[in-house]
């Protein structure tokens, strides 16, 4: 365990003084939060125009905001569309770090050094996976939490704020964002393993948010509705995507493999 | 401490296998400090790769201080140190926190004591908070051999120590694994400069994926030269070299004439420190005037041109006879 922590202090410590990671890490976390705190703020002020009462009904007719009025159902809803941000995070932050973390050292060419010593193969992988997860999730608690005390103040009742931490919201922050996670990490090792140069890496492997689009656009075109049936079902996909990116993953983080294979 | 038995390792190419190593046999004795040469691409990296278990064998065994390879994985490496063919630092780290990190790998119990231990050793401890990307090239190769060295290991394996740097900084290099030497490590060094080689190795062994010659470098140079002295005279004449082809333990005569009067005589010998006293005496019988005695000595670059373009036809069933082979 001590080679682990090893591991995971020094790949922090490294990112610390990498700008790019540092600003992926946070800069673009705090500014995925401050956009639904700055809608919650605006569509708790903005009168709600004529061509939006149709939209209302719509919204209105979702079981989710029954019993709440226009204002409340505005702010919920257009929230709760960047509230997906959140689930961005634990998927681009670990991404950025391990492309940067593992091809960062098969650049550097430190990577062999650092496979000759005694630690297994499986404890670095695990090592190198937790320094990127790691921040992912906390970010994106973090960022959550920040705007949960916005929205306790933003919010234009309770049942609004109450609508920020139903099941829905605590099914995606925390099983479907760190399944996330274990997506995006492996998925970063994947990409890791056939590139040479981080930012390819890091543009390759932040295509893994794409299937989040569904959850930002599949209930604007009513194509999927926003519930906790939803987050369980995407939770269940998520885990079983994972297995599979966790067997290919490991099979390509092997010590032969990396020195042998990984261009 | 090494040693190998019918060593190789074959990667998937286009088609057919690349034979990187092919039936290596070698031994590497405790204390010793043990040249590995041979061209590029010649297999050298792969079985240093092979020797620090980073990669499996196809086929054959290895043991490096008497462990098993492939059996004893995490144990070996423990106990070998690993020095790249390019210092591979974390170049946002400082020195110190290179080091310590890898001391904290190797499960150094005083990480710090150790660290600080080797920068000092190494005359790198006034630059310790330095990031690894503003040292030079020295003091980046320096830094990889401190990390190396961090867990003490018994043996260590050096891929090209001295490559890429200027020469005060391969001098300085060259003489800390001087001072290894006398530590009693095992130093298994591969390397392309041969002066490095005569200089620093007990024994040495030219490989191209397979052993083509391994012993001492005098050893090779009389295996592939024989012994010779050369006797530089005033004034040439053809009988000088007739009558030291009479003598009955002279292998053979080569009479080189000079631009004006002068010229010399080389002579293949066995034993010239016993023979040289009667040739000096036959020649001067002659009235030959002698100049100079000399042995002649071939540098290890003639030794090792001689055995890989030799060893291009294919080496012999030993390595010690394909030696002596190439000699006749």
């Amino acid at each position: 365990m001590n080679q682990v922590s090893t591991v995971i202090r020094k790949e922090w410590e490294d990112a610390m003084r990498n700008k790019t990671v540092l600003s992926v890490v946070i800069v673009v976390p705090l500014v995925m939060t401050a956009l639904p705190i700055a809608m919650l703020f605006v569509m708790g002020r903005a009168p709600v125009a004529a061509g939006d009462l149709e939209e209302m009904g719509r919204l209105l007719s979702n079981p989710i905001f029954a019993g709440m009025n226009s204002i409340e159902a505005m702010q919920s809803s257009i929230a709760s569309f960047m509230m997906i941000l959140f689930l961005m995070m634990p998927l681009m932050v670990p991404v950025t770090i391990a492309a940067y973390s593992i091809v960062g050292e098969k650049v550097s060419r430190s990577l062999e050094p650092l496979l000759a010593t005694p630690i297994s193969t499986t404890r670095l992988l695990v090592a190198k996976g937790l320094a990127a997860a790691i921040p992912g999730i906390v970010m994106a608690w973090i960022c959550y939490a920040l705007f949960l005390i916005f929205a306790r103040f933003l919010s234009a009742s309770d049942r609004v704020f109450a609508f920020f931490v139903d099941p829905m919201w605590l099914i995606a922050m925390f099983i479907l964002a760190p399944l996330l996670t274990v997506m995006a990490v492996n998925v970063g090792i994947i990409v890791s393993s056939r590139t040479s140069d981080p930012r390819s890496a890091e543009q390759l492997g932040s295509l893994v948010v794409l299937p989040l689009l569904v959850l930002i656009f599949g209930p604007m075109v009513g194509l999927i509705m926003l519930n906790s049936t939803t987050f369980w079902i995407c939770s269940v996909v998520v885990a079983l995507v994972d297995a599979g990116l966790i067997y290919l993953g490991v099979a390509l983080f092997q010590r032969e493999t990396i020195l042998t294979r990984w261009k | 401490m090494i040693r190998t038995q019918e060593l190789s390792k074959h990667f998937r190419g286009n088609g057919s296998p690349v034979k990187a190593v092919d039936g290596l046999n070698l031994e590497v004795n405790e204390g010793e400090v043990f040249g590995f040469l041979g061209p590029n691409g010649a297999g050298k990296t792969t079985t240093v790769r092979l020797l620090t278990c980073l990669i499996a064998p196809t086929s054959g065994r290895a043991w490096v201080n008497n462990l098993e390879v492939g059996r004893a994985d995490p144990q070996i490496r423990a106990q070998v140190g690993i020095l790249t063919e390019s210092p591979g630092l974390y170049e946002r780290l400082s020195a110190r926190r290179n080091l310590e990190f890898f001391a904290e790998l190797y499960g150094v119990k005083d990480a710090k004591g150790q660290t600080e231990k080797y920068l000092r050793l190494l005359e790198l401890w006034d630059r310790r908070e330095a990031e690894a990307n503003t040292l030079s090239k020295g003091m980046k190769q320096k830094l990889a051999i401190a990390r190396a060295l961090l867990h003490e290991p018994p043996v260590l394996f050096l891929d090209e120590p001295t490559s890429a740097l200027d020469p005060e900084a391969a001098k300085t290099v060259r003489d800390f694994i001087e001072t290894l030497r006398g530590q009693g490590r095992t130093i298994f060094l591969c390397t392309h400069n041969l002066d490095e080689a005569e200089h620093l190795c007990d024994r040495i062994a030219v490989f191209r994926q397979r052993l083509i010659a391994m012993d001492t470098p005098e050893a090779l140079r009389r295996q592939l030269f024989g012994r010779q002295t050369v006797v530089d005279l005033a004034r040439f004449d053809d009988r000088f070299a007739d009558a030291v082809r009479s003598l009955p333990f002279v292998k053979h005569v080569e009479a080189v004439q000079g631009d004006e009067e002068a010229g010399k005589l080389v002579i293949s010998l066995d034993d010239p420190p016993a023979q040289n006293p009667r040739i000096v005496l036959t020649l001067v019988d002659q009235g030959a005037q002698i100049q100079f005695v000399n042995e002649l000595r071939h540098s290890l670059e003639d030794v090792y041109l001689s055995l890989i373009h030799n060893g291009d036809s294919g080496p012999g069933e030993h390595p010690h006879d394909w030696g002596q082979g190439a000699a006749q």
